[in-house]
């Protein structure tokens, strides 16, 4: 099994940690994992986004052209990254903000309201984690206990105390992921 | 096993240092290697093992707070990114000249001059040939993994230690800023003073039961120098001889050979595989010593080769000692990318078809 | 004992010696030119070091310039530094051995250009270690060009018709500029012309070496105005009086900063 996925959004929507939350779950499960970012001015309040490869074998390349997954959190990622997914790969998304949905019809499609579910949830930075929670129900290549040991690593010590909030945004992912467009 | 943690290169690097029993930091922030002194500040090593870490004014301060550590016997090292190496190499080359140990890692961006903050090759010239002025080698390590990162801090300074020499680490961008699970070793105690002194007869530790110890790269007399410039050949031919290393894959029944180091060796290995697909035999020969160069591997391959190609993120600098190993018995071609722009695998496989294989 | 009694013998009698050469200095013939003062600031520092018992803990740090050479001359451990790092190089040597004494010596063009950010810096940071500045207004060993002390109107090999400060800008009171920062503990000038100056000098060197000791919590910083009869092509007599009438009153002599506190009115 290799699954190599791009995560993409804005700054600040949790798109780094959430790839390193995957990466450590990985790890957990007993895999091998590479979580590259674009790094320098463009992070700066632009656009945010990272190359996060789970696999049974060692990782070649840790930067890719082309995706199994994509994860797309606004639009401008939308239209960069919509195309660099393989046929027959998958394409997540938040429609919140997006003003042009997803076309392909080569790639299975799904949608996640994870800025609005986060927000009934009375705290909007667990965003990542209920996006995180609808990509493991779409892409089912971690065990959920190995999650919860991921998410344990990735956070400081001092942060645990907010572990149950991340979980429950995460299984509120995985009850709300819809389906748009499914290959056969 | 040891502890299995998640690390951006940059920052295994940091903590790699504080478990090999390293005294000593010295940097200054450049994209994109500016975690190395971030993560060690956040660790207070001078609580977990007294390891000192000072941002300095300057690279050029950096590397001479480096020489001033390293000439009292001192395991000092220090980080930047190109164009912070290029003022480093005044120090680098006196302390080639005073014969002093350490460890410089070099997360190289894309130049000439401030050129990009993203991911290069093209300081390939500058670490194996020398870099700064007069006649002088470093060993220079190619880490290409976060793994990497971690292992060659330790082996860096047994190396600089056995040849009191210089020590290189040529890391990008890539390396410097992924992260990947990297196993970390045991902490290493530093260096007591007692074992500096035993260990290190030659550092000046002051003056106490023994001759004055004397660290200078200057010496007036010509005959002298000269032979003191006899003895650092000498040492780097001993490199030569004892510190080669390299990684092969699918090179058993190779009739063309990809040389990459680094991060491009991640990608030019996928690059095989995806050529060997399509039914081409490729291999791949990954230098993890840069100096001294695995010259002789290839030399050894000929027979079966019918052509090289060298992958790197430069206008073509590594593919010259390959050139010079190879002597004109294979046909020897490069491929690059520059201004921070890395190569796909398929992109690869494209450029080799069309050079070897034909249309 | 009757003058006309004398033997050679008598002379160099150990009861009778007044002075002798430190045996922290080496045999090795100094480099430097009869009348220039490098000599004598070498021995002062090493008769502290020697009187002080400092010897087995002491590393000082050469520069480049007429200097470069120290640590021929200096019996002790020494390092030699690219032009203007020796107090980067004295950083990691205090900070990684911060029981040892740590001293660098530096001329002006060291010290005041090249090196002039290491100079501040290491100043600024606090180091604990002794920075010994030699200011000859002058770059003696690269054959007599003008230095960032060069006086308004001193003539040198750069400037041979006087420093003109509109195209060559002002000579640099680096030691009056360090003791404005908060780093520096004891900042002193002194002069090595006469026995008095001599003396003081000295005393400058030595309570500079023992607020090391003490770690007083700054950095200590000895100016010694110095001559350079070669450079600037006079007898060592008249450079002297010309150091005197010229050089001393704009660059007076006189601690500037005692226990981390200025004691001169600008």
């Amino acid at each position: 099994m290799t699954e190599e996925i791009i995560i993409a959004g804005f700054g600040g929507q949790g798109v780094l940690s959430m790839g390193k939350i995957l990466s450590y779950s990985g790890i957990m499960q007993g895999q091998e994992v590479s979580w590259m970012p674009s790094y320098g001015p463009e992070m700066r309040g632009g656009t945010a986004n990272v190359t996060v490869i789970i696999s049974d074998e060692r990782v070649s390349s840790p930067i890719l052209t082309e995706f199994d997954t994509a994860i797309i959190l606004n639009q401008q990622s939308m239209d960069k990254f919509e195309p660099a997914v393989k046929p027959g790969g998958y394409l997540l998304y938040d429609p919140n903000g997006i003003t042009r949905h997803p076309e392909r019809k080569d790639i299975n499609v799904y949608k996640i309201t994870g800025a609005k579910l986060a927000s009934e949830m009375g705290n909007t930075k667990v965003f990542n984690m209920v996006v995180m929670g609808a990509y493991l129900k779409m892409r089912p290549i971690l065990e959920y206990k190995y999650v919860v040991e991921g998410l344990k690593k990735s956070l400081p010590e001092r942060y645990h105390k907010l572990i149950p909030l991340n979980e429950e945004a995460i299984k509120s992912g995985l009850e709300h992921l819809e389906e748009v467009h499914k290959l056969n | 096993m040891g502890e299995l943690k998640l690390m951006k290169g940059n920052e295994a690097i940091g903590e790699a240092a504080i478990r090999a029993g390293v005294d000593a930091y010295f940097g200054y922030p450049i994209t994109p290697q500016s975690e190395v002194i971030e993560y060690l500040t956040s660790e207070k090593p001078e609580e977990r093992t007294g390891m000192v870490i000072l941002q300095a004014e300057s690279e050029l301060a950096a590397i001479n707070m480096v020489y001033g550590a390293a000439g009292s016997g001192k395991k000092v090292m220090t980080s930047s990114s190109s164009p912070g190496v290029s003022l480093k190499m005044e120090g680098i080359s006196y302390m080639a000249g005073a014969e002093l140990p350490c460890v410089v890692l070099n997360v190289v961006r894309g130049g000439p001059g401030l050129g990009t903050i993203q991911p290069s090759q093209a300081d390939y010239f500058q670490a194996v040939k020398g870099g700064g002025h007069g006649d002088y080698r470093m060993v220079v390590l190619a880490p290409a993994s976060v793994q990497e990162m971690a292992d060659f801090v330790k082996l860096g300074f047994e190396l600089a230690f056995k040849y009191r020499n210089p020590v290189m680490m040529l890391s990008d961008g890539v390396i410097g800023q992924m992260m990947e699970k990297v196993e970390l070793g045991e902490q290493i105690p530093r260096w007591t003073e007692e074992e500096i002194i035993r260990k290190n007869p030659w550092a000046t530790t002051g003056k106490k039961g023994r001759e004055r110890n004397i660290i200078t790269s200057l010496d007036l007399d010509p005959a002298r120098q000269e032979q003191h410039n006899h003895k650092l050949q000498k040492k780097y031919r001993q490199m030569e001889e004892e510190e080669v290393r390299f990684e092969k894959f699918e090179c058993d029944d190779a009739e063309y050979l990809f040389v990459a180091y680094g991060s491009s060796s991640r990608i030019a290995q996928k690059a095989v595989k995806i050529a060997r697909e399509k039914g081409h035999k490729v291999g791949l020969l990954r230098p993890i010593t840069l100096f001294p160069y695995p010259a002789k591997e290839i030399q050894s391959m000929l027979g079966q080769l019918k052509g090289i190609l060298s992958l790197e993120l430069s206008a073509g600098q590594m593919v010259e000692d390959i050139k010079l190993a190879v002597e004109g018995k294979v046909p020897v071609d490069h491929y690059g990318r520059m201004g921070g722009i890395i190569f796909s695998p398929a992109e690869i496989v494209e450029v080799f078809e069309e050079k070897f294989i034909g249309g | 004992m009757k003058e006309e009694n004398i033997t050679t013998q008598d002379i160099i009698a150990e009861e009778n010696l007044v002075y002798k050469k430190t045996r922290l200095m080496t045999d090795k013939v100094l480099s430097y030119c009869p009348g220039c003062g490098h000599g004598t600031a070498h021995r002062i520092i090493m008769e502290v070091i020697d009187e002080m018992g400092l010897e087995e803990k002491t590393i000082g740090i050469a520069p480049v310039g007429c200097s470069v050479l120290a640590y021929e001359f200096m019996n002790i451990d020494m390092q030699q530094a690219a032009h203007g790092r020796a107090p980067a190089l004295a950083t990691g040597i205090k900070r990684t051995w911060p029981e040892k004494v740590v001293f660098t010596y530096q001329g002006d063009g060291d010290l005041a250009a090249i090196g002039t950010a290491e100079t501040i810096h290491a100043c600024n940071r606090g180091e604990n270690f002794l920075i010994v500045f030699i200011n000859n207004g002058i770059y003696g060993m690269t054959g007599g060009q003008m230095a960032p002390t060069t006086l308004e109107g001193m003539k040198s090999s750069t400037t041979p018709y006087g420093r003109n400060t509109k195209l060559m800008g002002n000579p640099l009171k680096m030691t009056e500029l360090v003791a404005e920062l908060p780093g520096t503990y004891f900042v002193t000038r002194q002069a090595v012309h006469t026995p008095a100056n001599v003396r003081k000098t000295k005393k400058a060197i030595k309570m500079a070496i023992k607020n090391q000791l003490e770690d007083k919590g700054g950095l200590n910083f000895v100016e010694i105005v110095s001559n350079c009869n070669s450079g600037w092509k006079m007898t060592p007599t008249d450079a002297n009086q010309w150091m005197v009438d010229n050089m001393f009153p704009f660059f007076p002599l006189g601690d500037i900063k005692v226990d981390g506190k200025k004691v001169k009115k600008d």
